[in-house]
């Protein structure tokens, strides 16, 4: 077994541009549900209306790369405010329900064979990311790690979109805007009281977090290249969940530490375990069922971190021992 | 301080007005001479029982008007009927002369008609002075297109904490500034609430039980407050039970029991009236508890009063002896 390898894959992760769209997806939570107290079960679902927004607009309509982006956000906009206006006047647990079901039934729609055409169905779509690679500075070569030069392009692209969006709303949250939400999360009646038009400030919320979904989307499939339907099933919101707790949830670096420390984990387990089938050393595993383990290994850390550092990584111990 | 400011073009000093208050007789739902709210036929049932019902009421602008009556009275109910945290089953009401029946609640605070609650509510993971820059009003950046430049809010930020700075002081939470409202005693929590309250620097305001849980020597230095909100301009709408108090800062009393308006007047009037004694006061409201002169009439009166148990051998630690020994004990001190 080759420890030497299975750090440096475990390292690489840190920086993939599916651990950039992890950690936006997971900040766009940390906005919904850290700073707001707005409870979003389909972050999944915004990823992929901005997914399949850019794509089907790019490959049906042929428009360029900078309109397909706007209409990737627009759409997530326009999920935002159809899954708010009806449930951001109720109780905070209708917004769950809601938004679990409207990302379940985007994934049924593009998923009908009835919209082959446009959505490619189970199959997906793919081969809408030429412009965008077209726009790659970066000579052929390789670079740092082995990466290709688009590895390398697609790297600097994602992280750079990660930390224009962290420095964004980290300057919210720190602005009396971002304390209105602040206060909405402890108590909605008494800004109510205090002349703050709740449902406004809930539904901006709400939205700016579904935009930061949407735009997550599109870093988890430019660099594919494809989009299928059944990348944003249910399970990728409950991960970019356990990105946001194992992270710290009122914190704008604790998504993207958290998205890191996911993948690490990850790939560790995954090629530990992998490492030790391959050797003799277990027996009693299939590379499969090793593959599924790691993720119960992911819930059992969890749970660790919950009874022990309940505040996620970068989370404030101070602001919990009043929860 | 003077009651000559831009809000009052009379030139009236409305801490020593003594005008009448009500125009006519002081009779449950009369007419004020210049009332700030006027409700109209409130009435809010919940399952079969009517928890308010309220024919015609008028709160007095420039007035610091209490409003009494026993558990369930409807008192809640009601300020949460007009602030529109609650929505009644008919009626309608003005606030200085605009009808806000149906008005939601944020848009009523804007207008200048801010409330507390009973149940206080602090943002318990914000410190003690975002809770207070939280209550201002016109702070540019809690507008979304502004809220990323700093050059734009920072200016009123820096007033907004400057006016805080002043009330934390006025209420005793100078020192508690920078820790989580959530670390607050209960009492403490009445004080950030009310203090955040005038933060907007309301034309009316609504206190739910403002000195519920507050030492006496602070509810004291806190009326005195209150007091002086009138001469700032502002009307007062309190609900409290402490009968001290009320009699203390209240120009207007309004009496409900079972949701009705019963009585209404001046203090001293209202609190010798039957209706209220009989609703609310119970038959030994008049003695004044907090000395030894008043037990020794209370125990007077409870001697002669079959269904006590003052005077029997059942009486323990209420007997008037032992209230008069830790009083003498207290003073001693
Ligand atoms: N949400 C509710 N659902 C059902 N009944 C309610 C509700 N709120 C109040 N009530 C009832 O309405 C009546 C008036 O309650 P309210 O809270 O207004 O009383 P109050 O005068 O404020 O009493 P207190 O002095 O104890 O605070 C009570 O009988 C109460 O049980
Ligand atoms: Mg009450």
């Amino acid at each position: 077994m080759d420890f030497g390898n299975i750090l440096s894959l475990a390292l690489g992760e840190i920086v993939t541009p599916t651990t950039a769209a992890y950690a936006l997806a997971a900040l766009g939570l940390a906005v919904h549900f850290g700073y707001s107290g707005l409870l979003n079960f389909g972050q999944a679902g915004f990823m992929a209306v901005g997914a399949y927004g850019f794509a089907i607009s790019t490959l049906t309509f042929k428009v360029p790369f900078v309109v397909g982006l706007l209409i990737a956000l627009l759409s997530a906009v326009i999920f935002g405010l159809l899954l708010g206006v009806p449930t951001l006047r109720l109780r905070a647990d209708y917004l769950a329900i809601v938004t679990i079901a409207a990302a379940e039934i985007i994934r049924y729609i593009v998923t009908t064979n009835t919209l082959f055409r446009i959505t490619g169905s189970a199959d997906g779509l793919s081969t809408f990311q030429r412009e965008f690679d077209s726009f790659n500075p970066f000579p052929p070569g390789t670079y740092i790690f082995g990466w290709s030069n688009r590895d390398f392009y697609v790297r600097v692209v994602s992280w750079l979109v990660v930390i224009l969006c962290a420095v964004i709303v980290w300057l919210l949250m720190r602005s009396p805007w971002g304390r209105v939400l602040k206060g909405i999360r402890e108590d909605e009646n008494a800004v109510r009281s205090l002349g703050k038009n709740v449902y406004a400030y809930k539904m901006q919320a709400l939205v700016i977090g579904g935009i930061l979904g949407a735009l997550a989307g599109l870093l988890f499939t430019l660099p594919r290249g494809s989009v299928q339907p059944a990348n944003y099933a249910t399970e990728l919101t409950f991960f970019l969940w356990t990105v946001l707790l194992l992270g710290g949830m009122s914190t704008v670096l604790g998504p993207i530490v958290g998205a890191m420390i996911f993948w690490v984990v990850l790939s560790l387990t995954q090629n530990l375990l992998a490492g030790l089938i391959e050797s003799g050393a277990i027996t009693f595993l299939s590379i499969v069922q090793a593959g599924q383990l790691r993720f119960i290994l992911v819930g059992i850390a969890l749970m660790l971190l919950m009874i022990f550092r309940p505040q996620g990584v970068f989370g404030n111990k101070k602001e919990l021992a009043f929860a | 301080m003077s009651g000559t400011n831009g809000q009052n073009p009379d030139n009236i000093d409305y801490m020593t007005d003594t005008r009448a208050i009500a125009v006519g007789e002081n009779l449950p739902g009369c007419k004020k001479r210049d009332p700030i709210v006027v409700a109209d036929n409130v009435t809010r049932n919940f399952g079969g029982i009517s928890a308010v019902d309220v024919e015609h009421l008028e709160i007095p602008r420039h007035k610091i008007t209490a409003l009494i009556g026993p558990n369930g009275a409807g008192k809640t109910t009601l300020f949460n009927l007009l602030t529109g945290f609650d929505t009644p089953n008919s009626g309608s009401w003005t606030f200085e002369g605009n009808n806000i029946a149906g008005v939601s609640s944020y848009k009523v605070a804007r207008m200048g008609m801010v409330r507390t609650f009973q149940l206080t509510k602090v943002m318990g993971k914000l410190t003690v002075m975002e809770n207070m820059r939280l209550g201002a009003a016109n702070q540019p950046g809690e507008r979304l297109s502004k809220a990323l430049f700093k050059n734009i809010w920072g200016g009123r930020e820096r007033e907004i904490t400057k006016h805080a700075d002043v009330l934390l002081e006025k209420f005793k939470l100078d020192t508690k500034k920078d820790d989580y409202a959530a670390s607050l005693s209960g009492g403490q929590r009445k004080l950030l609430e009310m203090a955040r309250s005038l933060m907007v620097r309301p034309k009316l305001v609504m206190l739910d039980e403002p000195m519920a849980g507050v030492n006496p020597a602070l509810t004291q230095s806190l009326l005195d407050h209150i007091k002086n909100l009138k001469a700032e301009g502002m009307t007062v709408l309190f609900v409290e039970h402490d009968m001290n108090m009320v009699r203390h800062i209240a120009d207007w009393v309004v009496v409900m029991a079972e949701g009705r308006i019963v009585a209404e007047g001046p203090p001293a009037e209202v609190m010798k009236d039957p209706a209220v004694i009989d609703a609310y006061l119970g038959a030994h409201h008049d003695v004044d508890l907090g000395d030894a002169e008043g037990i020794r009439e209370l125990e007077a009166e409870l001697e002669a009063d079959e269904e006590s148990i003052v005077g029997t051998e059942d009486a323990g630690i209420i007997a008037p002896e032992a209230i008069e020994a830790r009083l003498e004990e207290e003073e001693g001190k």
